[in-house]
């Protein structure tokens, strides 16, 4: 058998043992104590020592979403930066880029996601849905067209909406921040 | 003929004149390229054919090959996990099942064929988890190779032999080679734990998981991976809610089919099977016999000549690309310094019984040689000191004023992390 101690001691004298938290967990405390979120972003840990599953609430101050508090679960797997975090809305609500089951359409969480991505960067890019919807990458096709096609009346189906009021037959969550 | 089996340096019966005429070619004189420790001779055959103890991990389409090129090659005590049963569709590449053996384990039934096969070699299978093991399981083997198929299942056994390595004793230092395919393209690799780069460090260098755009999926499918693919993601949840879809039950894969197959009739969207709906799903990249007996091949010269020293090892990277005729490159893969599982620095620090979370906060920001800025602690899965979000930072600060002796035993660790440190910081404490 080949000698590697004596590689070691050459090259590593200082290596010590590690810990036994996997990579992934590391990481994740990584990215989350080195949060650094606006008024408008605060994370909830239902249990505090599991790191690996939290909401987001994003209460935008500007934009058509404005006065709305919105709750992203965020749930994380061993194979975190490999594989990016699973969010999802746990609201029904009307927006172009998120669908009715709470789908969310943001390219950094399926065909864009990098490892040297990070929690932030998720964070800072759903925030974004909400003061810039894409209506050229709908998830909600006939919100995305109404936004187009008349962006007055869209913005009134946001208002309307946001109160849980009903469009169209569909019911949605009531989420305007002073309600929660 | 006794006189020649106890030259072969084995004792055992089952040995015949000249079984290893070839091999010992290699292994009773040095080379101009041997290592200067290797002694040609009884010693070296010895080790090889009777002490020597090496895991293969995966007894799968690289599996089936290692563990036959292990046993010709002379390796006597082989261990093989696989947590798999055999499938028809392994049947054309993994040799050692047959179509009596679908159902089975993998593990099981390929080490009943290596030793019916090869005479006096022991071969020990696992039906399981790598998980299942502790670190106490891997300690007793000398080298480790995988075979294996998942990335996630890569990253745990490597972090786990870095993680195993403790400074005060060399035989915690234990090899992997790790054999990769893709179709046409493959990769050997020798990872020395601590020493060379690891898999983590080239963790960033993987092609990403395929995946589209979700609102391609949900408005605007062209391929019927598209219509795959809202099946799986979408509809799936949708319809079953929490449930997952368990990939290898046959009833979820034809509920996908029909739901994908529908869709795809919507669109006028040809070429959704069965077949195409597994491979989605399960994210199947068609194997080729011919790469993994390549790969196989380098990953069990590897391990005889790291068991032997007979020869210079890869040094430590070898791909192997077979889409446009033969192409390969060998290189040293560079260690990284802010890799997660083998990076990251570490020190000892001595402090007081008497100190508390706080103090030693204040210390690690103020020392010269540290510096290190907002630093969070934890120790395994105990959160000592959170910076932010303020929810964990609030429940984490009564520990600012606990003695550090209370939350953690003489010589344990603490993982430091902070926007300042590349990676993360391993410090272990001892009192005084």
């Amino acid at each position: 058998m080949i000698s590697l101690w004596s590689m070691k001691k050459k090259e590593d004298a200082a290596a010590k043992k590690k810990p036994k938290t996997s990579a992934a967990q590391i990481r994740v405390q990584k990215d989350l104590t080195e949060l650094d979120l606006p008024s408008t972003m605060k994370t909830y840990f239902p249990d505090p020592q599991n790191l690996l599953s939290f909401t987001l609430t994003i209460t935008p101050d500007e934009g058509m979403y404005k006065d709305g508090a919105y709750n992203f679960s965020f749930e994380i797997n061993n194979n975190y930066p490999h594989e990016p975090p699973k969010v999802k809305c746990t609201q029904v609500i009307y927006h172009p880029n998120l669908d009715l089951d709470g789908n969310v359409c943001l390219n950094i969480l399926r065909e864009d996601w990098k490892p040297v991505l990070n929690l932030n960067a998720v964070m800072t890019g759903l925030q974004y849905l909400f003061l810039e919807p894409n209506a050229d990458d709908p998830l909600n096709k006939e919100a995305a067209e109404e936004m187009r096609r008349d962006r007055d009346q869209f913005l009134r189906n946001v208002r309307v909406t946001m109160r849980g009021g009903s469009l169209k037959g569909k019911r949605y969550d009531n989420v305007l921040a002073s309600a929660q | 003929m006794a006189e020649s089996t106890m030259a072969n340096g084995n004792a055992n019966t089952s040995d015949w004149q000249d079984r290893y005429y070839h091999v010992d070619q290699v292994l009773d004189r040095p080379g101009p390229r041997t290592d200067p420790s290797f002694a040609a001779g009884e010693g070296v055959k010895d080790f090889l054919r009777n002490k020597c103890k090496i895991l293969v991990i995966g007894a799968g389409g690289l599996g089936c090959e290692i563990l036959a090129n292990l046993a010709l090659t002379g390796f006597k005590d082989i261990h093989v996990i696989d947590m798999d049963t055999i499938d028809i569709s392994n049947l054309n590449r993994q040799f050692l099942f047959r179509p009596k053996d679908v159902g089975k384990p993998k593990a099981i039934v390929a080490a009943e064929f290596i030793m019916k096969r090869v005479p006096g070699v022991k071969v020990t299978p696992y039906y399981g988890k790598i998980q299942d093991k502790d670190d106490d399981y891997y300690l007793q083997f000398n080298l480790v190779i995988c075979g294996l198929d998942s990335v996630e299942a890569r990253r745990w056994m490597n972090a786990t032999l870095v993680n195993l390595v403790d400074p005060e004793n060399p035989e915690s230092l234990k090899p992997l080679i790790d054999g990769g395919t893709e179709g046409f393209k493959g990769q050997a690799r020798v990872i020395l734990p601590t020493i060379s780069s690891c898999y983590e460090c080239s963790l960033d260098m993987l092609n990403k998981p395929t995946a589209f755009p979700i609102c391609t999926i949900a408005n605007t499918p062209r391929l019927p991976e598209h219509c795959i693919e809202w099946a799986s993601v979408l509809e799936w949840p949708r319809v079953h809610g929490d449930k997952k879809v368990d990939t290898d039950d046959p009833e979820h894969i034809g509920w996908l089919f029909q739901v994908a197959s529908k869709r795809a009739r919507e669109f006028n969207i040809e070429g959704v099977t069965w077949s195409l709906t597994q491979g989605v799903v399960k994210n199947i990249i068609p194997a080729i016999a011919s790469t993994n007996a390549i790969i196989a091949a380098s990953c069990c010269n590897e391990a005889f000549k790291i068991a032997t020293s007979s020869a210079a090892y890869l040094d430590n990277y070898f791909m192997l690309i077979g889409t446009d005729g033969v192409y390969s490159y060998t290189f040293q893969y560079e260690k990284r310094d802010d890799c997660p599982v083998c990076g990251g620095e570490s020190m000892d620090i001595s402090i007081s019984k008497e100190w508390t979370v706080e103090r030693l906060i204040d210390t690690l920001t103020e020392r010269q040689d540290i510096q290190i800025k907002k630093p969070s602690l934890s120790s395994g899965d105990m959160h000592i000191y959170f910076q932010a979000p303020p929810q964990l930072e609030q429940a984490t600060r009564p520990n600012l004023e606990k003695k550090v002796s209370e939350l953690v035993k003489d010589g344990g660790e603490i993982t430091v992390t902070a926007t300042t440190l590349p990676f993360s910081l391993s410090l272990r404490v001892t009192f005084t």
